[in-house]
């Protein structure tokens, strides 16, 4: 069947049904016992089965049918929810994701089964299910193994063979300084309850390190498919001894060999002849040579990312994706759009009917008054279209609770995640390029801001260290906060850290104010965490965050205070394209400056600008705002017959206001905002270009740069 | 950038390639074809402020606003006297990002093979060979070969920041 017309919906569908889970997840790990939670989740991996399904995504839904199992015993009451399980679950989560993110480029799910994850949901519903009917378990095995005469002290695993595949995790680990053992349990003749035991074993190495293989395979073994040993290879940070103790200390446990695992490359997926001594149960090899062939090509996406030269930020691959992107846009956006362009069709009507009755006398009139009218259905038409553009900022901002979570387990500090003004929309562009930035933000208040617990507890604040992400409308801008009540920036060290790398001298870290430098800290490699963490602090990260908002025309900015912690504001412009401007004149020159930024404009007397440390400025109702010749920085003629008073055009950049001394107004007007390019080397004041309705072009100031 | 330039002489040395011909002053220049997008008449310049002082400023083409570069700035030649052949060579190195040259004028389009062009010689005072790619010869004439997108974004561009 051909499905690929309901591909886009599938992942719109499947999007939202995962973050419903990860939202749900999130809550049931505060409260375990939620039955409307459950539930909720359940629905939601009851759908994504279905879909998966119906789409022939087998390995998905294989995933989502082993959680939605899982489920199934919460919610009939066979088991709790522990934190074990939610760590599975999320983990879970984790594969579909990069199932879907494969989906979306190829429109191929991918070949990645994720056994561990499907085995430990399975083993976590069978220990639940199991516990009542373990101890009649299975008396008739008794018998049996005690024939099998168990070579001594063998160690088998020798004869485990690694795919491709498995051995790519082998070269992480090693990367990791992880520890690669090969194991061999052999379990003692009188053992009866080898599953349960195997099991214990399991999870008694699960705590020290990652079991990465097992002959027979953990299905099997879990299913008492076994004689009286079986191999792993394992990863752990843990010396050898240890490992040995831990899995010697189960009890009927005869011995286990473990010793250091050389990696046997299988690389002819066709090879059957497994040098096996105890040739055990083929069959569940079987999905594994599949996998094994279908590797290289898997390998290949896999590396397209990395090929893309852009260092960190640029995750997403370049390839082209296999759907497109799209907004979902409210039926009643549309509706308005509907009814503006049949507006302007009546408007584009009146200018007809005026031109054919050349009528002279009324003609005039009447041509004005339509084309204020279309002005007004043009402005409108242009404000809808950039609201259908909008996307609220949750999109994005949804998936921060479970990255938060995962920091908190992954840095050992309890910490917690307040959101607010989810709602709050963005242009599209912006939403997609934001996620970036804020996620480092995030990452860097977690890491560096918060204090451990104890120390918070020492310094009296509250255990629970506290995130914030408050985004909200301020005027033409939208701001997003990102703040935290860890310890603050401590401007002493930063300065110190300036001086030691040369960044600025002594002398001139005496006379910044502490505000100048935190601004050092979005200079490029400079970051003060001692030591790196793979959280943060590679010093790739606030100029970075930098560069990108600044890209979106926005800025950022940073507080902090010691002890009481540090914020993040950046301030993003509402739309990118089109904007209000107010055209002045230069000289000969035309200028736009963003209607967004403008305070007032004033008329001030010559006689009235005063001088404070050689700097002119004016007092204007009380506040005394530094005057800006523009003139003078665009370098241009300046004209030079005497004026008694000056236009000021006063702007804002957050709380500061500075006056603007222009020639001459010209007006308001919508103009769109065009790049220069990157080859001209322009000044930051020039914030891009536009085209004037007679062809012309007027740059457009960056009052951001000026002020 | 260094990687484009190889590649352009590699392809020189091979096979004959299509130029077009501009006056600066008295000599003559190359510009690779293929680079080219569009060659227009001279039109109004818009000054950008505190730009490099070889970027003449910014024109509307059709709606995408292009930087314009002064050849004759850029190698330290007499300021452009605009005159009826003046022109602007629309370049385009990459997609997405256009630029302008301003020539004295454009003569015609020439095809050289690897044979009739040799290396510029580095005994050239002037360090204008770096953004040359070779010296073609054409009937009775000369053509400096101009290497591009050293001339775009050559090292001038560095030195005034």
């Amino acid at each position: 069947m051909d499905v690929s017309q309901y591909l886009e919906i599938f992942i719109d569908e499947t999007k939202e049904h995962l973050q419903t889970l990860s939202d749900q997840l999130m809550i049931l790990e505060q409260e375990p016992e939620n039955m409307d939670t459950i539930n909720e989740i359940f629905r939601a991996a009851h759908s994504l089965k279905g879909m998966a399904g119906t789409m022939g995504y087998k390995r998905m839904q294989r995933l989502t049918h082993d959680m939605e199992n899982v489920f199934q015993e919460v919610r009939s009451g066979n088991m709790t929810v522990k934190s074990e399980l939610v760590d599975v679950l999320f983990r879970g989560l984790d594969a579909l994701e990069s199932y879907l993110a494969n989906i979306l480029e190829t429109a191929d799910e991918g070949t990645e089964d994720n056994e561990e994850i499907i085995n430990t949901l399975n083993s976590i519903a069978d220990a639940a299910t199991g516990k009542s009917s373990e101890e009649a378990a299975k008396p008739a095995e008794q018998a049996a193994p005690q024939g099998g005469s168990v070579p001594k002290g063998g160690a088998k695993y020798g004869s485990i063979h690694i795919t491709d595949f498995e051995k790519n995790t082998f070269e992480k680990a090693k990367a990791q300084n992880q520890n690669i053992f090969g194991l061999t349990v052999y379990l003692q003749e009188t053992c009866i309850l080898k599953a349960a035991r195997a099991f214990l074993v399991f999870k008694a190495l699960e705590e020290l390190g990652e079991v990465i293989k097992a002959v027979p395979d953990v299905q099997d073994i879990e299913d008492e498919k076994f004689d009286m040993d079986f191999s792993l290879v394992y990863f752990t940070k843990e010396s050898l001894e240890k490992v040995k103790a831990a899995v010697e200390n189960v009890s009927e446990v005869k011995e286990a060999v473990v010793g250091p695992f050389e990696v046997i490359l299988d690389d002819a997926p066709g090879a059957v002849a497994k040098p096996e001594p105890e040739p055990v149960k083929e069959e569940p090899k079987e999905p594994e040579k599949p996998k094994a062939a279908a590797q290289p090509a898997a390998a290949k996406t896999a590396t397209k990312p990395a090929g893309t030269a852009q260092p960190a930020a640029a995750k997403k691959t370049t390839a082209k994706p296999a759907v497109g992107r799209t907004v979902r846009v409210d039926i009643e956006k549309l509706d308005v759009l509907m009814n503006l362009v049949s507006e302007l069709i009546i408007a584009k009507n009146g200018l007809v009917s005026i031109n054919s009755t050349e009528e002279d006398t009324k003609s005039d009139a009447a041509f004005n008054e339509q084309i204020e009218y279309l002005e007004s259905v043009t402005t409108n038409l242009h404000e809808s279209v950039m609201k259908v553009r909008m996307v609220p900022i949750e999109n994005v901002v949804n998936r921060f609770p479970r990255m938060i979570r995962d920091l908190s387990k992954k840095l050992n500090k309890k910490m917690e995640l307040h959101m607010t003004g989810e709602e709050t929309e963005l242009d599209r562009t912006v939403i997609d390029e934001i996620g970036d930035p804020l996620q480092h933000l995030l990452r860097n208040s977690a890491d560096h801001g918060l204090e451990d617990n104890e120390e918070r507890i020492a310094l009296g604040k509250e255990e629970i260290g506290n995130i914030y992400l408050d985004a909200y409308q301020d005027g033409n801008n939208v701001n997003i906060e990102v703040r935290d009540d860890g310890a603050g920036i401590n401007v002493e060290k930063v300065r110190n850290k300036a001086i030691e790398k040369g960044t600025i001298t002594a002398e001139q870290a005496e006379n910044m104010s502490d505000k100048e430098i935190i601004d050092l800290l979005f200079r490029p490699s400079f970051s003060t965490a001692e030591k790196i963490t793979d959280v943060s602090g590679r010093g790739v990260g606030l100029d970075v965050v930098k560069t990108k908002i600044e890209g979106l025309g926005g800025n950022i900015e940073c507080k902090s205070v010691m002890g009481e912690g540090s914020s993040f504001i950046i301030r993003l412009p509402l739309t990118l394209a089109i904007i209000q401007a107010l055209m002045v004149e230069l000289g000969t020159e035309k200028y736009a400056i963003p209607l967004g930024s403008i305070e007032t404009i004033e008329d001030v007397l010559v006689s009235d600008i005063k001088s404070v440390q050689t700097k002119e400025v004016i007092n204007l109702r009380g506040t005394v705002i530094p005057l800006i010749r523009l003139d003078q920085i665009l370098d241009i003629e300046a004209s030079s017959n005497e004026v008694e008073s000056l236009t000021v055009v006063i702007v804002k950049k957050g709380n500061k206001l500075a006056g603007l001394v222009v020639d001459n107004l010209i007006g308001q007007q919508e103009i769109v905002i065009k790049s220069i390019g990157s080859y001209i080397n322009c000044s930051k004041m020039i914030g891009g270009a536009t085209i004037l309705g007679d062809g012309e072009i007027a740059l457009i100031l960056e009052v951001n740069a000026l002020v | 950038m260094e990687e484009i330039s190889d590649v352009q002489n590699i392809e020189i040395a091979s096979e004959g390639k299509q130029y077009i011909v501009v006056r600066l002053g008295t000599e003559q220049y190359g510009i690779d074809i293929k680079y080219v997008d569009n060659i227009v008449r001279n039109q109004r310049i818009t000054r950008v402020p505190k730009a490099q002082h070889y970027f003449k400023g910014v024109i509307n083409l059709r709606g995408e606003i292009i930087p314009v570069m002064s050849l004759r700035l850029k190698f330290g030649l007499k300021p452009d006297e605009y005159t009826n052949a003046t022109r602007i060579i629309i370049i385009k190195l990459e997609q997405q990002s256009a630029i302008g040259i301003i020539v004295d004028e454009v003569k015609e389009v020439v095809t050289l093979t690897g044979s009739s062009i040799d290396k510029a010689t580095t005994s050239d005072p002037s360090d204008l060979i770096q953004y040359l790619s070779g010296v073609g010869k054409h009937g009775n004439g000369l053509i400096s070969l101009l290497n591009i997108s050293a001339v775009i974004v050559g090292r001038e561009s560095k030195d005034v920041v």
